[in-house]
């Protein structure tokens, strides 16, 4: 069916614009029977009932003049740190509570009033407004069609070749120097994602006590987070570099580890992860001591940290890269290198 | 000249305001345009006015947004806390967490801005998306609107990316966790992906960039253009006249209803107020984004139940649901766990914009339409609508599949099963049910208008038998209810012409007959009654 | 009221009413949850352990074994100090009613000296952390801001970030922290109940715990302030959406219904 054999029936023709009551004919009983009569409301013919509706819509407004007030006051009077105890929302702000409502009630009241106002004392006579087609007529359309091939005929422009190829060539290369405007927003990766500030010989310092981490202070079944020694939380570049470097400590009985590299790169049971989570980066810690099981708050990837940071559900791509750790020679924790891989989410040069 | 003294004597009388009217005219011809457009007639329906929700709630998002900037310090800048809020007195944050908490604590009446101003956002895009589904719904979007449509369709998804810029400026803890995911999602694009994330970030991730650029974003660039488009969706609504539903005397080419002025100027001008209205006191009722309890960001620290505003919940759903499957080859990487929910987020998005297209290709319908149709009387398109609602909802429960775990006492490992299945099945299923109800409801509405309506008055017959009585429908229901059309499927046609020689079908001529016949064949809708028909009920028995 | 009255029959009413009352049922535990006792007589510590033998015999040697060396209906008790019983018995955890992913909170059943008697016997099966004194979790001398920033490394990540609690794998979870004990928050740091790790002191020392309590006491205790308004069970963006779509939609669609209503015509026929 194309567009010209579509049935008709429900086009113009037969549907004359309003008013035009048609006899609900034998002919065809379900014919449009035009607009239904308009009725009267009750502020349209009994002047008291107006009268009330002119009352209510000035009232509303002065409600809202008095909320106005209101809020005025409350932002003088209130101070803006006092709490209230409102039933059953809490303990809340008492200004920002005083401030909401009134200003709200100030607003609402200007609608409701125009609302009613509309709703009660204008006409509420349904009229009927013809629509013309959005497509031009025929000649007007022949017309813009002939204006344009004289304009463009008169431009020359098809004609003079070397002229349209050259404009083109011009208006396309010109936006490529707002590309390379943008070159300097940042600088390229090199191989930024693959280092953190380990390096051998830091010490794993505890994030809570700010103290370096001795084997016996990790006990089974607890979780400890560390940055590397020297990375202080005023320090210029503590976010950048505390987003690769957080570590996540758990100690495992020896026997409980299952992959012989893990085993290899840990001390004594104590095992050193990243504490970013191989799928986007959050800081996965939601550590069951009883599974050993770490799970991402964000996404839900669940590793086990007794085999290697598998990932055993969710969706991370590959295990939690793990930190090799010994003891120096006063007996504190140390990395023994650098991650071997890069910490975080997975990237195209990652490999 | 004569004509200037005559008009300046004349003017001399006039009262001021037409003075200042007629001041106008002369340079921006304002007669003109008030001639066609004061008296404007636009019906009365409640859910045509789903976008002035959204319209006004732009407009507040606007107004607060310039009395947040006067306070807001868009840098990341690390300071030490020294405000009234006492749980973070002395933590290091940047400038940008720091003002937004003075915002909230030291500046009177800045915490209700702040919160209109979120609340005023979620209700935006709830709007935007409820508004876009009635005229989903009701074929609003068919000749001449598709434009329009896809003006709306842009604001929708400008509006997620205005909200989510504007989310993540605060820096708290929960929005950076947004940006980090932003950062890790970012990084999965093949060849470019790290280049993408360092030119954003300008450098690593968190670096202390992304605040200042997040916010040009945020303020200038995206409000800008969601502006225009609005302003071009609001002179296209104008210019084609407003849809409406059918009914007595309204036909495909005129528009029953109040004129703008005065009752539309009134309606409309006062719904302003009562949305800003209703908006401000949820603001002062319910907190949102409380970011003190939140605290700075941190890349390190995390908490648990980390979700985006809601209007980003399904492509959450997509990135926690999918398997993590990872390809590294020749020394790369492709991380299709996060790339290919990357790539089916705007689908979703784009499946149903372009619907409209889709199905004016199917009808071949050419035609403007100025009635709206009632979903059951467009049963494919109600089942996709409803399907695609329930693929958006499904995505919705695995972004929130942890508040759903605990709070509903599941595993969490099972509702995202249920996601992963659901994502390919729920849809179909909700598709199927839906048609079935639509064509359940067009056969109500036929035997309606054939044996008229249910009195429900029992009548006893001479020999016993029980009935009930039914009324015939009036000449306004009968017409209401007889008003739409019903397409035929597309044909083929003959493949062979008169001479005996095969004409070649194309591909997609097929594949439109196919599609014709399942949108409106024998299964897909129920024919309404004809004129013959009814008369042959009503002159016969009457009523059984 | 009349609002509420309205609102109560929306179509979604229900959850919204869900997730309030779970967030109620939090401040009824804090309602009925015990409040600490002083600690049993010194003198009386062998009696104690005495008692707690016949207790333990009672109500929790099937499990763990008549000796407190486990069986595989449960752990060994040996070494886990009477900070953990307490901590277990204290809130109702134990003993346990069913096994499941994880023994709930519930109503606690054995007295404070009950509780008091069974640690000691524990205590005295072999050495492990010792139930705190007022003075490790009482708020003097405690940093809330430090409290926080520790808060936010080592348990918003399952207890979110003012410790309304959140999802495990497999249907466990991290519970509310809200009405808790301060002394049972303690335990629970020094011995690690279920699947929780452990946080001894040579991890998060003691000043370390204090603060975070004080923290936990701040923004999650009965007299918290939210400062905007409900609090919408503090459980972030989802439920902040879900009132944006039920009130604040909701409430607009309802004036609009208002707004574009027809007005009652004078006569009716």
């Amino acid at each position: 069916m194309s567009s010209q054999d579509i049935p008709e029936e429900n086009l113009p023709a037969e549907q004359d614009a309003h008013g035009a009551v048609s006899v609900a004919d034998d002919k065809d009983p379900f014919a449009d029977p035009g607009l239904p009569p308009h009725e009267h409301r009750i502020q349209d013919i009994d002047e008291r009932a107006a009268k009330r509706s002119e009352r209510t819509v000035a009232m509303l407004f002065t409600v809202s003049m008095l909320a106005t007030v209101g809020f005025i006051a409350s932002y003088v009077g209130i101070p803006h740190d006092k709490a209230i105890y409102v039933f059953p929302i809490g303990h809340i702000n008492a200004l920002n509570f005083a401030l909401g409502l009134t200003l709200g009630l100030a607003l609402f009241s200007i609608g409701a009033g125009a609302v009613h106002w509309a709703r009660t004392l204008m006409s509420d006579e349904e009229i009927a407004d013809e629509r013309h087609p959005i497509e031009a007529p025929p000649e007007v359309k022949a017309k813009v069609m002939a204006d344009f091939k004289q304009g463009a005929k008169e431009s020359a422009l098809g004609r003079r070749k070397l002229i349209r190829n050259t404009m083109f060539g011009a208006l396309a290369l010109f936006p490529l120097s707002g590309v390379m405007l943008l070159r300097d927003l940042g600088p390229l990766p090199g191989t930024k994602l693959r280092h953190t500030l380990w390096s051998k010989g830091k010490l794993l310092v505890n994030m809570n006590t700010n103290e370096p981490l001795r084997p016996a202070d990790v006990a089974v079944g607890s979780l400890t987070f560390a940055k590397p020694e020297g990375l202080e939380e005023h320090d210029e570049n503590f976010q950048t570099e505390i987003a690769k470097a957080a570590l996540m400590i758990v100690r495992l009985q020896p026997a409980n580890i299952k992959d012989k590299r893990e085993l290899e790169w840990s001390h004594e049971g104590i095992v050193a992860y990243s504490k970013i989570c191989t799928h986007v980066g959050c800081p996965i810690s939601l550590y069951e001591q009883q599974t050993h099981h770490v799970l991402c708050p964000c996404h839900q990837s669940t590793f086990d940290l007794s085999d290697g940071a598998r990932v055993i559900f969710g969706p991370a791509g590959h295990a939690l890269p793990q930190l090799r750790i010994g003891v120096n020679d006063e007996g504190y924790l140390e990395a023994l290198g650098d991650f071997e891989e890069p910490v975080g989410p997975a990237f195209w040069e990652r490999g | 000249m004569s004509t200037n003294t005559s008009t300046e004597a004349r003017r001399g009388k006039a009262p001021a305001g037409e003075r200042v009217a007629d001041w106008a005219d002369g340079r921006l011809g304002i007669y003109s345009l008030a001639k066609t457009n004061m008296r404007k007639i636009f019906p009365d329906h409640w859910s045509f006015m789903l976008g002035e929700v959204c319209m006004y709630s732009f407009i507040i998002l606007i107004l607060t947004g310039v009395y947040l900037t006067l306070f807001f310090h868009p840098s990341m800048n690390e300071v030490e806390y020294h405000g009234s809020y006492i749980p973070l007195q002395g933590q290091m944050m940047s400038e940008a967490f720091n003002s937004t908490l003075h915002i909230s604590f030291d500046v009177r009446g800045g915490l209700l801005i702040r919160q209109i101003h979120h609340w005023a956002a979620l209700i935006f895009l709830a709007g935007m998306f409820v508004h876009m589904m009635r005229v989903f719904f009701t074929g609003a979007f068919r000749k001449p609107r598709e434009v329009n449509w896809l003006f709306g369709f842009l604001l929708l998804v400008l509006g997620m990316f205005t909200g989510f810029t504007g989310y993540s400026l605060p820096d708290d803890l929960l929005s950076g966790t947004g940006v980090r995911f932003m950062e890790g999602a970012i990084l999965s694009v093949p060849i470019v992906g790290t280049y993408l994330s360092m030119f954003l970030f300008g450098g690593e991730f968190p670096g202390g960039d992304f605040v200042a650029r997040f916010y040009s974003v945020h303020i200038l660039l995206l409000p800008g253009i969601m502006l225009g488009l609005m302003v071009g969706h609001l002179i296209l609504v104008f210019y084609h006249k407003h849809t409406q539903f059918a009914g007595p005397g309204k036909t495909n080419n005129n528009v029953v209803g109040m004129p703008l002025l005065p009752v539309y100027m009134a309606k409309a001008g006062g719904f302003f107020f009562l949305v800003f209205g209703v908006i401000t006191a949820i603001a002062a009722i319910a907190s949102i984004n409380p970011i003190w309890s939140m605290g700075p960001y941190r890349p390190d620290q995390v908490s648990t139940g980390a979700q985006p505003d809601w209007y980003m919940g399904f492509s959450e759903g997509l990135i926690r649901t999918m398997p993590g499957w990872e390809i590294n080859l020749w020394g790369h990487t492709l991380v299709l766990g996060v790339f290919i929910p990357l790539v089916i987020f705007p689908l979703v998005l784009v499946a149903i914009a372009v619907y409209p297209f889709i199905e004016s290709w199917v009808t071949g319908d050419k035609r403007e339409h100025h009635i709206l149709d009632r979903p059951r009387n467009a049963p494919t398109r109600t089942a996709f609508g409803a399907a695609w609602i329930s693929w958006y909802f499904v995505l919705m429960i695995g972004g929130g599949n942890d508040l759903w775990a605990t709070h509903f006492h599941l595993s969490i490992n099972a509702i995202t099963w249920f996601v992963r299945v659901g994502f390919f099945v729920v849809p179909v299923l909700v598709f199927i049910a839906t048609k079935r109800i639509c064509l359940g409801l067009q056969r109500r509405d036929r035997d309606k208008v054939l044996h008229g309506r249910e009195s429900g008055i029992i009548k006893r017959l001479p020999h016993g038998e029980f009935i009930e009585v039914h009324e015939p429908l009036s000449q306004d229901a009968l017409h209401t209810l007889t008003a739409h059309e019903q397409y035929k499927p597309v044909e083929i046609g003959p493949t062979v012409d008169e001479n005996g020689v095969e004409r070649k079908v194309k591909g997609t001529e097929k594949l439109r007959a196919k599609l014709s016949e399942a949108y409106y064949g024998e299964e897909s809708q129920i024919p309404k009654p004809t004129v013959e028909e009814y008369k042959e009920i009503t002159s016969g028995h009457g009523h059984h | 009221m009349k609002k509420l009255s309205a609102r109560r029959r929306h179509p979604l009413a229900a959850v919204v009413v869900l997730l309030l009352a779970l967030a109620a049922t939090g401040g009824l535990y804090a309602a009925f949850a015990p409040a600490s006792k002083a600690q049993a007589d010194e003198t009386s510590q062998s009696l104690a352990i005495d008692e707690g033998k016949k207790l333990y015999s009672v109500g929790c040697a099937t499990c763990h074994g008549t000796g407190g060396q486990g069986t595989s209906d449960g752990p060994s008790l040996v070494g886990v100090g009477s900070a953990a019983v307490d901590f277990q018995v204290g809130t109702g955890r134990m003993p346990a009613q069913q096994p499941g992913a994880q023994i709930p909170r519930k109503k606690v059943i054995y007295s404070q000296a009950e509780i008091d008697q069974l640690a000691a016997y524990i205590a005295s099966l072999g050495a492990g952390p010792t139930v705190p004194t007022k003075a490790q979790y009482g708020p003097d001398g405690a940093d809330i801001a430090k409290g926080g920033e520790l808060f936010r490394t080592n348990c918003a990540q399952c207890h979110n970030f003012t410790g309304k609690g959140g999802a495990l794998t497999h249907g466990k979870f991290a519970p509310s922290l809200e009405g808790v004990d301060p002394k049972h928050i303690y335990e629970a740091m020094q011995t690690g109940p279920q699947n929780m790790p452990s946080f001894p002191d040579t991890t998060l020392s003691e000043q370390n715990k204090k603060d975070i309590i004080a923290y936990l006491n701040a923004v999650n205790g009965d007299d918290t302030e939210s400062p905007g308004g409900l609090e919408l069970g503090g459980l972030g963006p989802v439920s902040e959406g879900l009132f944006a779509w039920i009130f604040g939609l909701g409430a607009l669609i309802a004036v609009a219904v208002w707004v574009a209503a027809r007005t009652a015509k004078a006569k009716k026929s």
